[in-house]
C-alpha cells in the first residue's frame, strides 16, 4: 500500500479518504510557536466532485490512491457505457453515466480527452476545452444577421443544445466551450 | 497557490527591491529604538553543541571537527538564542538584544521558512506588563501603525466566552467531541493529547479572529504549555504571551523561569515527551544550568518574527514575498 507522508502534500496529489479517491486542492502549512504542527488541507472527492477540508496531524501517512489522467480516444456507446482505447497500448476500458457526467454532451466518436482512472477503472471524463460539432437541427435564421444579439437554440450532433448566432444554419460547424457550454464561432470545412 | 517545490530554474529573490529596502528600513528602526531605550545589541552563537529541548521544535544539526573536536561534534542550529542570552545576563549583561537567525526543522510554509529571523530581547527587572507595552511599542514601530489599538485576552478566557470549555477540566476525549462538532474533519482519527487538543482548536477556531483591526494580546497560558515561562501564583497558569495581528502569530513572551531546579526538570520531562512521542532526546544544556544556579535576575524576555511583522507591513501572502531567498531559492 503506498503511502503519502504530510510533507509530501502539494497541490494534485491523490490521496484514498473513507474509501474515496480524492485530490488535493490547497494545503496549508499550520504550526503555532510552541505547539502542534498540522497540514489543513482543501480535498477534491473524485468520484462525488464535492470539496471539502480536513485536517491532520503533521507528519501522519495517508494512503495513496492510484488515480490517473490519460488522454484516451473515444470509440463509441453501447448505451450503457462509453468505451475510450488508448492510443498508444490499443488498451480499452468503459465509464459509466456518472464518470462521463457533462463530458456525454460534447464527446463524439473519435475524439481524444482526459480519463482520470482509479485502479484502472475511469471516475471522471473530461471533455477538451473545445470541441468542433456539426448543427443537426436549428430554425432557419435571417441571412445577413451577423449581430449576434439574441440567437437561437441549435442541436449539435452529439445531442447537446446550444444557443447560436441567427445567422447559423443546420449543417454548418461550429467551436463550442465546454466549460460554459457557450458558442464561440463558425468553422468552414478545410 | 505556490507549489512547494525546489525551484531549482529560477535564481531569482523571492522579495522585491521594495521588500528588501522595507527589511533593511525595519533593522534600522528596531536597532534605533533599542539604542534608545539602552539595550545592548550582542550577538551568540548559532551553531551550538546543545539545543532546546521543547518537544514541538527540532532543530537542524551540522557537524564539526577539527581542534576542540578532533573526533568531530554534533552541532545544534539554535532554535531561538535563548539560553545563550540568558547565559550573558546571568553574567551581568544587563538589558540586551539580538537579530539573529533561527532554525527549525520540518517547518515550512505560507508563514514558515525553516530558516528565519527572530528578533529577542531581556529587560532584567520589569515585569510582563512593561516588557507587554514595550512588545507593543515595538509592533506599532515595525507595522508603520502608530494607531493600532491593543485587546488584551486570557487564553482559557477565549476558550471559555467562545465555546464554554473549561481548558483546565478537558479532557482529550471531550476535546475531540467539540472539534468534531465543530466540524474540524481529520479530528476523528487523530491521536493528540490535551495540548494537541487545545492547538487545534485555537489554531482553526480562534486564531484566525484575533487582532483583526489591532495588536492582541493573548496571556496566562495553561501551566503545560508554559515552555520557559515561570508559573502564576494560581499554579495552573504561567507568565507567557503571545502577540497576534490580523490572525498571525507574532511574539512570544515569558516572565523568564530562573529557578534551576525547576528548569532541569523541564528539561527532563520534555525529553520524556520527545522519547514518546518518537524525537530524538536533546542533550541537555548544563551550562544554561550553571548560569541559572549562579543566579540570573529577576527578568522578562520575548522573541518576535521579523520576518511576519515585514509580511504584515506590506500585506505579503507567502514568506516567501519577504525573504531573499527561501528554502525553495537557496
Amino acid at each position: 500500500m503506498a503511502t503519502y507522508s504530510t510533507n509530501e502534500f502539494r497541490g494534485g496529489l491523490k490521496l484514498l479518504l473513507d474509501g474515496d479517491p480524492c485530490t488535493i486542492i490547497e494545503n496549508e502549512f499550520v504550526k503555532p510557536g510552541k505547539g502542534q504542527a498540522f497540514n489543513r488541507v482543501k480535498i477534491r472527492n473524485l468520484k462525488t466532485g464535492r470539496v471539502l477540508e480536513k485536517t491532520f496531524r503533521s507528519g501522519e501517512t495517508v494512503e495513496a490512491a492510484d488515480v490517473v489522467d490519460r488522454d484516451l480516444q473515444y470509440l463509441y456507446s453501447d448505451g450503457e457505457f462509453w468505451h475510450f482505447m488508448d492510443n498508444d497500448t490499443f488498451e480499452q476500458v468503459q465509464a459509466d453515466a456518472n464518470a462521463m457526467g457533462e463530458a456525454l454532451k460534447w464527446l463524439k466518436e473519435q475524439d481524444v480527452c482526459m480519463v482520470t482512472l482509479w485502479n484502472g477503472t475511469p471516475i471522471a471524463v473530461e471533455a477538451p476545452n473545445f470541441v468542433v460539432l456539426e448543427i443537426t437541427e436549428t430554425d432557419p435564421g435571417l441571412k445577413g444577421d451577423t449581430s449576434g444579439g439574441g440567437g437561437k437554440p441549435a442541436t449539435l450532433e452529439t445531442g447537446a443544445v446550444v444557443r447560436v448566432p441567427l445567422f447559423i444554419q443546420t449543417g454548418e460547424k461550429i467551436k463550442v466551450d465546454t466549460r460554459t457550454g457557450d458558442y464561440v464561432s463558425r468553422v468552414k470545412d478545410e | 497557490m505556490r507549489a512547494r517545490d525546489p525551484l531549482d530554474s529560477d535564481w531569482r529573490p523571492g522579495a522585491g527591491p521594495g521588500a528588501l529596502r522595507a527589511r533593511a528600513a525595519m533593522l534600522a528602526a528596531l536597532r534605533g529604538h533599542f539604542a534608545d531605550a539602552g539595550v545592548l545589541e550582542v550577538e551568540t552563537p548559532v551553531a551550538c553543541s546543545t539545543a532546546g529541548t521543547d518537544p514541538m521544535l527540532q532543530p537542524l544539526t551540522a557537524n564539526y571537527s577539527g581542534p576542540i573536536y578532533p573526533h568531530g561534534t554534533r552541532l545544534y542550529l539554535q532554535t531561538s538564542p535563548e539560553f545563550a542570552m540568558k547565559r550573558l545576563l546571568a553574567a551581568g549583561s544587563g538589558p540586551i538584544y539580538q537579530i539573529c537567525k533561527a532554525f527549525r526543522d520540518g517547518e515550512a510554509g505560507r508563514l514558515h521558512n525553516p530558516e528565519f529571523t527572530i528578533l529577542e530581547w531581556y529587560r532584567p527587572g520589569i515585569d510582563l506588563q512593561d516588557l507587554i507595552d514595550e512588545v507593543v511599542a515595538v509592533a506599532r514601530l515595525c507595522l508603520g501603525r502608530a494607531d493600532l489599538g491593543v485587546e488584551r485576552r486570557r487564553y482559557a478566557e477565549l476558550f471559555h466566552e467562545r465555546f464554554g470549555l473549561d481548558v483546565f477540566a478537558a479532557d482529550p476525549v471531550d476535546l475531540r467531541a467539540f472539534a468534531l462538532r465543530r466540524n474540524i474533519l481529520g479530528a476523528e482519527g487523530m491521536e493528540l493529547g490535551r495540548d494537541g487538543w487545545l492547538d487545534l482548536l485555537f489554531s482553526h477556531l480562534i486564531q484566525p479572529d484575533l487582532g483583526r483591526d489591532a495588536l492582541c494580546v493573548v496571556s496566562d497560558y495553561p501551566a503545560s504549555q508554559a515552555a520557559l515561562a515561570r508559573l502564576n501564583a494560581d499554579g495552573r497558569t504561567a507568565a507567557r504571551f503571545e502577540l497576534f495581528h490580523r490572525g498571525v502569530e507574532l511574539a512570544n513572551g515569558f516572565d523568564e523561569l530562573v529557578d534551576a531546579d525547576e528548569q532541569a526538570a523541564r528539561f527532563e520531562a520534555e525529553n520524556c515527551q520527545r522519547r514518546s512521542s518518537g524525537a530524538e532526546p536533546v542533550k541537555i544544556d548544563r551550562r544554561l544550568l550553571g548560569a541559572l544556579q549562579h543566579g540570573i535576575p529577576a527578568c522578562s524576555g520575548v522573541a518576535m518574527g521579523v520576518d511576519r511583522l515585514l509580511m504584515l507591513r506590506l500585506g505579503a501572502t507567502d514568506i516567501d514575498e519577504v525573504l531573499s531567498f527561501s528554502l525553495q531559492r537557496c
